[in-house]
């Protein structure tokens, strides 16, 4: 391009004094962010890797030894599998129950919301309003043995397992799905919204009944918004902790609740470092291979 | 071409006193007409006039509040969209995104269970001239493509009928112009009725058989090209179709077989088979091509009515030169002189003789008061 500039004579020389400008314009623009990646995000993933390799016989008071203790890992691995494969199992069935409570919902505020839609989608962010930790806890109160969840279903005479709620699988993941139906909505919403109504108009023209016109027309361009919504669900609901600890017992632990009892509770970090490592490749796999899946290249 | 046919083929398109309303608001007003099997129908009005809201009921896109939609002796009012025999070109195109081109044209016949379309589709796309086109996105075509593209989706279905909403809207003037010669070649081709909805009053006398020229809900006047634009009906498709000059004057009476009328105290008559007022108020035209312009009055040829003005304005558009002529009431006439070599220009401000074939001018009936002619605002075409 700079070639161009020299052929292109007396237009030359203005654009020569904008050029060095525009060039080192972008990298000034990301160096707020990246800097702030690099000192809390990078440095720390550097850190929890190193500690993952320690030697566990240490402890937080006579320091650590590094030993490239690759067997943290087998060990996190052997040990806690059960955790691990009950987080994935409690993520997947929080995404999918998010997924079926979230697209209906955000289909109607896109679609049909008119001039509501603003204090729909408020209503959909509200809860973030208040902590997480004291909604969860608010369920916890609700689903107790006598709270009036449990009082009604019994006046009705509905079974339940247990004949109990609170501190049951169900809980917890009633208590995921909640606590991450907006991050699924929003992102659903957002494409919706731009989904023209004139396509489904013509996909009905086109002889397409309305369970053809959703599966053919507008299923597929919200795509984006669906890898999105299941993302931003799955991957934090993956690594929660506070759900299972408030909800459940331990025989809901997820693996969240391994890492955060070995960090504050048993103090052994080289342990919990290799977990949350674990944690993060399990997913960065489980992501790529469902973004590829999902083929949303050209959509995105 | 014939194996899809949807039902019967031999099939009138009929609205009978169709009316939509949206809260206050009347679109369509009490509309009833008849578009004939295999005719090219154009609608035409200003934007606002309810003509896309016609179309789209006809569609099932919108419900009538009130009215009957008949395809033959089918009562298709109150049917789903999907389950009528008719396809739309939208203005938009509306081509799925995430479907190629090809998957775009066979979307309707897979939609009815229809299998084993690649060929029927290979032969749409090769009708619209696109055939290496069909693994494309729709956003890799130019808008021409788009265009074709839309069409050969709604066309692949053998509706019964077609609607075209403003299908050329989006396109420069030149492929516009292509555009309307393919349309009426495709159409004549398939033999499917179209319906087509535009604002543009060339595009409707190009291609439809049949114009009908919508205002404020209602149809105005409805006929074939040639006839409405060389006798109008009303006022205001003497000014939607085409340009007209129109004084406004009253009858005096009649001499013969010729109408006497009075306009600004000049008198002019015209044969009575060209009038559609008998008495009273009146406007009388004449079309800016059929008036002719003489440096003096004696040189007008026996016979011509006349007016005598001065130019006030001329501007040369090559085919033909544009005259105002301002006449001693004021208001001025338009006149195209054709530039076929044979007069030479005339100088503005310079006094002429307006003259015209008293056959060539029209009579219409004029509202008591009305002393401009409704004109089209050109914001409204846009």
């Amino acid at each position: 391009m700079s070639a161009l500039g020299h052929v292109g004579g007396s237009t030359g020389t203005p654009a020569k004094l904008e050029k060095p400008r525009k060039r080192w314009l972008p990298y000034l623009l990301l160096l707020p962010g990246g800097l702030w990646l690099i000192l809390f995000f990078a440095v720390p993933a550097i850190q929890l890797f190193a500690t993952s390799l320690y030697d566990p016989s240490g402890s937080l008071e006579e320091g650590y030894a590094m030993t490239w203790q690759f067997s943290n890992y087998a060990d996190a691995a052997s040990e806690y599998l059960p955790h691990f494969m009950r987080s994935l199992g409690y993520a997947a069935l929080t995404t999918v129950i998010c997924l079926l409570l979230g697209y209906p919902l955000a289909y109607a505020i896109a679609l049909k919301g008119g001039r509501w839609k603003n204090l729909l989608l408020i209503c959909v962010i509200a809860p973030f309003f208040t902590s997480f930790l004291i909604r969860t806890l608010a369920w916890k109160v609700i689903l107790s043995d006598n709270g009036w969840v449990v009082t009604t279903l019994d006046a009705l005479h509905v079974p339940l397992p247990d004949g109990r709620l609170l501190a049951t699988t169900p809980a917890v993941i009633a208590g995921l799905v909640y606590n991450f139906l907006p991050f699924m909505v929003l992102p659903l919403y957002a494409s919706l919204e731009k989904l023209d109504p004139r396509l489904l108009e013509a996909a009905g023209d086109l002889y397409a009944r309305p369970v053809a016109r959703f599966t053919r027309v507008a299923l597929p361009l919200s795509m984006p918004g669906v890898v999105a919504g299941t993302l931003l669900t799955f991957i934090p609901a993956a690594g929660d902790y506070i759900n299972a600890q408030l909800l459940g017992t331990n025989r809901q632990y997820m693996i969240g609740n391994v890492i955060q009892s070995k960090f504050l509770r048993v103090g052994d970090y080289p342990n919990a470092a290799a977990l949350s490592f674990t944690l993060m490749a399990a997913i960065l796999v489980l992501v790529f291979v469902y973004v590829r899946r999902a083929g949303t290249d050209e959509v995105l | 071409m014939s194996e899809q046919r949807h039902g019967d083929s031999g099939a009138d398109l009929n609205l009978v006193g169709v009316t939509k309303s949206f809260g206050a608001f009347t679109a369509v007003d009490d509309l009833s007409l008849t578009v004939p099997q295999g005719s090219f129908f154009a609608l035409l009005g200003a934007s606002g006039c309810g003509k896309t809201t016609t179309l789209r009921m006809i569609a099932g896109l919108e419900e009538p509040t009130a009215g009957r939609i008949l395809l033959g002796d089918q009562d298709v009012t109150r049917l789903r969209p999907y389950k009528r025999p008719v396809n739309t070109v939208f203005q938009s195109y509306a081509l799925f995104p995430h479907l190629n081109i090809s998957d775009n044209v066979a979307f309707g016949l897979r939609r009815r269970g229809v299998k084993g379309v690649a060929d029927q589709v290979e032969r749409m796309l090769r009708l619209v001239d696109l055939e290496s086109f069909g693994k494309r996105k729709p956003a890799q075509l130019s808008g021409g493509q788009q265009q074709r593209v839309a069409l050969a989706r709604a066309l692949i279905n053998h509706p019964q009928v077609l609607l075209l909403d403003e299908p050329l809207g989006a396109l420069d003037l030149k492929l516009r112009r292509q555009m309307q010669v393919e349309l009426k070649r495709i159409q004549t081709e398939v033999g499917i009725t179209f319906v087509h909805v535009t604002h543009d009053q060339e595009e409707a006398m190009t291609m439809a058989d049949t114009v009908a020229v919508m205002n404020a809900g209602k149809i105005e006047q409805l006929g074939s090209p040639v006839e409405m634009y060389d006798y109008p009906g009303t006022a205001f498709v003497a000014n939607f179709l085409g340009q007209s000059n129109l004084f406004a004057g009253g009858v005096t009476g009649r001499s013969g077989d010729d109408v006497l009328v009075e306009a600004h105290g000049a008198r002019f008559s015209l044969p009575a088979t060209r009038a559609r007022a008998a008495d009273g108020s009146v406007w009388l035209g004449v079309r800016p091509e059929k008036m002719h312009l003489a440096a003096a009055l004696d040189k007008v040829p026996a016979g011509h009515q006349s007016v005598t003005g001065i130019i006030t304005d001329s501007s040369y558009v090559g085919v033909s030169t544009q005259y105002l002529v301002r006449p001693a009431w004021g208001d001025e006439l338009t006149v195209f002189v054709p530039n076929s070599g044979v007069a030479a220009p005339l100088a503005v401000a310079s006094e002429v003789t307006v003259h015209w074939r008293p056959e060539h001018a029209f009579l219409l009936s004029r509202p008591e008061g009305q002393t401009v002619a409704p004109v089209v605002d050109a914001e409204a075409l846009a």
